[in-house]
């Protein structure tokens, strides 16, 4: 534990193949004492092979690692931990069931000495370094009952605990809301007067926030290093991805006028058994994309479940072309012509373990298209997977791997090929887009667009106000279960809408 | 290059498998005082030698076999059915009752009718444990082995009592059996003078159709992504409550259709301990078999072997036949082991790191070869320290 201070780490020429691929393509880089680099690029650009790499967990195929001038060789992470790197994963490693000290515990021999577990040492080393760090986190609180930022926290204590002056943390804000992730980076620059950090990430505003100096990588090579300061963020995208990113504008105003679904005092329970939607209201036009602005938690993801037809409606309506679909089976409502796209991309929007083929006729399998009586046609499922991989850019090894084992944003492909395929008349977005790179984004913005203009309603139920104001003709801000206001687009700034949020409706707001 | 070092890898650790079960097997042998080697002959190579030896292999296969399918259909949907050998005697009792209680009708149309019952209990019997976990979330282990003893007691009862073969009681011997099936209810052995029957054809057949319906069907489709994502079965509109309830009646149908061979086609009546076991051993096999019709008929065989041989072990070398369950119980954890090690990408990286140095060692010199030295030091001071 007590190891010398890093004051420097360099790594030179790594190259890291994989079968059919180069990850990493003689990548150098350096970070100083009390310095914050980050690292960003798109899903795929070998950011995260890189860190494995620094961590020990893989083998560079050449190139070499300097600690404060020297060469090291990591052969597994606990070589890494030992020289006072530590690493926060971007899923988060901690067992839900244990307390925040037993979890911290878990990884640190010193204070386990055969059957008998030092848990008031290990809670006093937690208060110590949450005290250093200002990172409040209860020793004794079970991880289940801790937020995704008070998880992220805990994350951070357990990797300081373990004698961290080193952290690397990968895509630490994807499963952040806006405010922790603000919170996030105050936090991080205040840790920097003591540590030196690596943040990875593809959040170009966090990364002009925090970083001192950037490194950008694309297709496994650097292709910028540099300070931070007076790069906008444009030029950084266009860095990234290799051209011009101009994310997409919803320039049109309004649909056709014409409602198509109606949803009238809505009530649903949670999971935990109060109202979370409690008598909300809406109404969908053709031809348009509604935003609904909110804090994640203020009853989106019941409001999708049960227009999806996957929660019970206790009370209230969802008109769908004047036909009721409340408490309708999922397989009605799919057959009525809406879409969904879900919230849980990799369990809820894929069934993992199928490959993309399978995956792809979710919806459909039953069809007379894909089946002949019970039988399935596999040279139309073939073709239909294949036009849907073109038009989509699905990016995947064959059309027969498990579509799990995709990256985030060609699951999000899947799913979106899926569901645009079927034509739907009415489509339900849940934050389509987090954790998604920029080109993935793009990608599905013009998707969403074009849909829209095909006449389509689409719901699109996000956090980043980016998005909502880029896309939307009209936003709703949804508070504890109900709609406080509905308004053009044009109409409103990202200043109302954070109001709005926080629950604020006063003579400030519409 | 990496896939040579995967089929490697896996060649390695298979290999270091099958010699972790044959040396725990060894061991137990040796306690006994019996020669290992021996022994091993004769359960791998005595049940070969003869057409006996191989029919009787293929008698234990039919239930095995049958067994099995149900179990994969049951796991790949997402519901775990312990409850086989209940099932298997359910199965027995209503076969055996139709039977002899239905007028005697020609061959043509009273063994389809035996068997249909056969496989009709077995999968009613399932539904209760499918209805529960559908309907009330009670949890498939425990409603599906509760059902076992359930049926093993009413089948115990039934074949003391209500059907209790007349002159069991006239003689005054009292075996708990029913009466011999009338001939028409016999399904036909396939060599004159061995025990193996059609129901062997019967088994293949299914197992053929249920690849069809599980791989090929829009029903098997509906139950696989019930068992490989439920959450997303039900979001793509699939009733994963109907798909438990259907896979647990389809696997009770295949014990239950299990048990009515049985009885139809060797014991030709119904005894007790007619199920033996393999409601258990079904789960084994189907398991070790990778959950799919053409691993379960060759791991069907793979376990015959072993239960004749074990007979043939408890003849020839006295050795009692229990032992093969030792054996059965080492090398089912072996190729636990071994799948999991498989699995394991980190291992596998370490392994290829191995091989990758002892090739650059074996070409000497060069550039590399100075790093794989440095790493080989490295890894050496780790090895000192604990």
């Amino acid at each position: 534990m007590n190891n010398e201070p890093i004051h420097s780490l360099a790594v030179e020429g790594i190259t890291k193949r994989f079968p059919g691929i180069l990850a990493c393509d003689s990548i150098s880089l350096d970070v100083g004492e009390h310095e914050i680099l980050a690292i960003v690029g798109e899903n795929g650009a070998g950011k995260t092979t890189l860190m494995n790499i620094l961590m020990g967990l893989y083998q560079p195929d050449e190139g070499k690692i300097f600690i404060n001038g020297r060469e090291v060789h990591f052969r597994t992470p606990v070589d890494a931990y030992a020289t006072g790197i530590g690493m926060v994963h971007q899923h988060f490693m901690l067992v839900p069931n244990l307390t925040v000290a037993e979890n911290v515990l878990l990884g640190m021999r010193e204070f386990q000495k055969f059957l008998w577990q030092d848990m008031e040492g290990v809670r006093k080393r937690i208060r110590e370094i949450s005290e250093r760090y200002n990172l409040p986190v209860q020793p004794d609180a079970y991880i289940w009952q801790l937020s995704v930022g008070e998880q992220q926290r805990v994350e951070l204590v357990k990797t300081l605990c373990l004698g961290a002056c080193f952290l690397i943390l990968d895509e630490p804000t994807s499963a952040l809301t806006p405010q922790e992730t603000d919170d996030l980076i105050a936090l991080l620059k205040r840790m920097s007067n003591d540590l030196s950090i690596i943040f990875i990430s593809h959040k170009l505003a966090e990364v002009t926030a925090l970083s001192d100096r950037i490194a950008i990588l694309r297709q496994g090579k650097v292709v910028y290093r540099g300070t931070t300061s007076g790069q906008s963020v444009s030029n950084l995208a266009s860095l990234m991805t290799g051209h011009e990113v101009v994310l997409p504008c919803n320039e049109c105003t309004g649909g056709s006028g014409e409602t198509i679904l109606e949803i009238r005092n809505l009530k649903v329970r949670s999971d935990r058994g109060f109202f979370a939607l409690d008598g909300l209201s809406l109404s969908l036009q053709k031809g348009e994309i509604l935003g609904l602005a909110g804090v994640s938690g203020n009853g989106q993801r019941e409001l999708a479940d049960a227009l999806a037809g996957l929660r019970k409606v206790e009370s209230g309506s969802i008109l769908f072309r004047k036909k009721e679909l409340a408490n309708k089976s999922p397989r009605s409502i799919i057959e009525a012509g809406i879409g969904y796209i879900p919230e849980d991309r990799n369990e809820e929007g894929i069934v993992p373990p199928f490959n993309v083929r399978d995956n792809l006729i979710l919806k459909d399998f039953r069809s007379k298209h894909f089946c002949k009586g019970p039988f399935f046609r596999f040279d139309e499922t073939r073709q239909n997977a294949e036009e849907l991989q073109k038009r989509f850019d699905i990016r995947c090894a064959s059309l027969n791997v498990a579509a799990g084992s995709l990256s985030g944003g060609n699951i999000q492909k899947v799913i979106l090929a899926r569901e645009l395929a079927r034509k739907p008349e009415v489509l339900i977005a849940v934050y389509p887009t987090r954790g998604l790179d920029m080109g993935a984004e793009e990608f599905i913005h013009e998707r969403l667009l074009e849909l829209r203009s095909q006449g389509t309603a689409i719901l699109l139920i996000s956090e980043e106000l980016d998005e909502l104001l880029n896309l939307s003709d009209r936003i709703a801000v949804i508070f504890k279960g109900k709609i406080l206001a509905t308004m053009p687009t044009r109409e409103t700034s990202k200043k109302k809408l954070g109001l709005l949020m926080a629950g604020i409706s006063g003579e400030g707001a519409a | 290059m990496k896939s040579t070092y995967r089929a490697l890898y896996i060649f390695a650790i298979s290999l270091a498998a099958a010699l972790a079960a044959v040396l725990l097997g060894a061991v137990v042998l040796e306690i006994l005082g019996k020669d290992p080697l021996a022994v091993y002959k004769v359960i791998l190579t005595e049940p070969l030698k003869d057409l006996f030896g191989l029919t009787e292999i293929s008698v234990r296969m039919v239930p095995l076999i049958l067994v099995a399918l149900g179990i994969a259909i049951s796991f790949r949907s997402g519901i775990l059915n312990i409850g086989a050998e209940g099932q298997i005697q359910m199965g027995v009792i209503a076969a055996a009752a139709a039977a002899i209680y239905l007028p005697s009708l020609p061959k043509i149309v009273i063994l389809p009718l035996v068997l249909v019952a056969g496989a009709l209990a077995g999968a009613i019997w399932a539904s209760i444990a499918g209805w529960l976990k559908a309907k009330l979330n009670v949890s498939e282990l425990l409603s599906t082995v509760m059902l076992n003893y359930i049926a093993a007691q009413l089948y115990g009862f039934l074949l003391r009592g209500p059907m209790i073969d007349p002159a069991e009681l006239q003689v005054g011997s009292g075996t708990p059996q029913s009466v011999r099936l009338p001939k028409a209810a016999w399904i036909d052995r396939i060599i004159p003078g061995m025990r193996l029957h059609y129901g062997f054809v019967i088994a293949i057949v299914l197992a053929i159709l249920v690849y069809v319906f599980l791989w090929r069907t829009k029903w098997g489709y509906a139950l696989r992504a019930a068992g490989a994502g439920p959450k997303a079965a039900r979001y793509g509109g699939i009733k994963v409550e109907t798909c438990l309830i259907a896979a647990m009646a389809l696997a009770g149908a295949f014990a239950g259709l299990a048990g009515a061979i049985e009885v139809t086609g060797l014991h030709r009546r119904a005894i007790e301990g007619i199920s033996s076991g393999y409601g258990f051993s079904g789960i084994v096999v189907a398991l070790f078999g990778g959950l799919h019709p053409a691993g379960i008929v060759p791991s069907a065989f793979f376990f015959g072997l072993l239960l004749i041989g074990a007979d043939m072990t408890q003849r020839i070398m006295s050795v009692p036949a229990n032992m093969v369950l030792v054996l059965q119980g080492a090398v089912i954890l072996s190729i636990i082991a071994a799948k999991m090690l498989i699995a394991d990408q980190y291992l596998f990286e370490r392994f290829a790191r191995m091989l990758e140095k002892r090739g650059r060692k074996a070409a000497g010199g060069k550039t590399k070869a100075g790093a794989g030295k440095a790493g080989a030091a490295k890894a050496d001071r780790r090895r000192e320290q604990p």
